[in-house]
């Protein structure tokens, strides 16, 4: 669907706060903007972004149109053990693109 | 004594040269736009993580490998890595066009590829793909000098980009040396005037939220001065990145640059 940049740190000790940068490539249009004979272009948004910690949800934000193109986030989780971060983001079509992420605990 | 006015006058002139002359930004003085920029937009900026331009540079990556055209060609085919084969070459650029004889920016050398090796309909300007190229480009030679190469051929060409600098344009009948020269580090609005340098195009703008190039910037500025803006490729644009890029002259490249 579209490119994502995600920044998690790849070694961490137990315990550790760590920041998480998610940005994805995506137009956000909000539908109330007319193209050059005055139609509008239809809205397409990302409606909802998730973050899970292996299986355990861990974050999880709605998005609405007054968010920029491309939209950024960044959260913080807590690093217990060794696993894998999934990312989502749901578009208005119900499409989701998903990345992931390792993160190793020492 | 009646000669005297005339004297006078030279005088009066010759001091006005002189005056025009000192207006230019002294070298120690030269600051990047992203000086311009508060804490956030330049941490922005410099952390890749964060940088939405680097979503582009990333697309202009795999364009880079892609094959296209007649010629069923990629870059990579003939440049091979871009992260040898181009880097330095987006700081050197306008260069001189030997087949036209005229000066050629990077993607109009981009463009010029795709015609010639690729057998490809040129990208649009301002289009993802040419953005993306050029951002991809860029990067390879960021944190490198601008370095305009000493061409003589070129000399003409500059000469003119420096007029068009300090040519008054427009219905407010501005220069771009009336702010960006005499007046950078003030306020426009509330928005701080820089000096103008373009060493970090192509520039993710947060006020367009996308990538957009240097000419994109310029026929901003243009419409800003009410003036009519000169259409993409023009030749005057060539001759002001050229005047530009001597301006800008041992700058690091910030490609690809975030700007607010």
């Amino acid at each position: 669907m579209a490119r994502a940049l995600v920044n998690v740190p790849t070694k961490v000790k137990r315990g550790d706060v760590v920041e998480i940068k998610v940005l994805i490539s995506h137009p956000m249009e909000t539908g109330f903007r007319p193209d050059p004979n005055g139609k509008f272009y239809p809205r397409d948004i990302l409606r909802s972004f998730a973050c899970t910690y292996d299986s355990e949800h861990v974050f999880s934000a709605e998005l609405f149109p007054a968010v920029s193109a491309n939209p950024f986030l960044s959260f913080t989780v807590v690093a217990n053990q060794t696993g894998v971060l999934t990312f989502s983001w749901t578009d208005d079509k119900d499409q989701t693109q998903v990345q992931t992420a390792k993160i190793e605990v020492e | 004594m009646k000669s005297a006015a005339p004297v006078g006058a030279l005088a009066l002139i010759a001091a006005l040269g002189a005056f025009a002359a000192l207006a230019q930004i002294a070298e120690a003085d030269r600051k990047s736009g992203s000086a311009f920029m508060s804490a956030e937009t330049q941490q922005m900026q410099r952390d890749d993580g964060t940088n939405p331009g680097m979503l582009s540079a990333l697309d202009g990556e795999s364009l880079w490998k892609t094959k296209t055209g007649g010629a069923a060609k990629s870059c990579a085919d003939c440049h091979g890595e871009a992260q040898t084969s181009m880097k330095g070459v987006a700081a050197r650029y306008p260069a001189f066009n030997e087949a036209s004889q005229t000066p050629i920016d990077l993607q109009g050398r981009i463009n010029q590829c795709r015609q010639d090796q690729q057998k490809d309909t040129p990208l649009a300007p301002e289009s993802r793909d040419l953005l993306a190229l050029s951002a991809f480009i860029g990067l390879q030679s960021r944190g490198m000098p601008t370095a305009p190469p000493d061409d003589q051929r070129l000399t003409p060409f500059r000469e003119r980009g420096r007029a068009l600098w300090s040519q008054r344009m427009g219905q407010l009948n501005f220069s771009c040396a009336q702010c960006h020269e005499d007046n950078w580090g003030k306020h426009l609005g509330s928005a701080p005037i820089p000096q103008a340098h373009a060493n970090a195009y192509p520039i993710y703008r947060l006020e367009w939220q996308g990538m957009g190039s240097l000419q994109r910037r310029l026929r901003n500025c243009m419409s800003g001065m009410r003036a009519l803006a000169f259409p993409y490729g023009a030749q005057e644009f060539i001759e002001l990145e050229l005047y530009l890029a001597q301006r800008a002259r041992g700058m690091p490249v910030e490609t690809p640059g975030v700007r607010p």
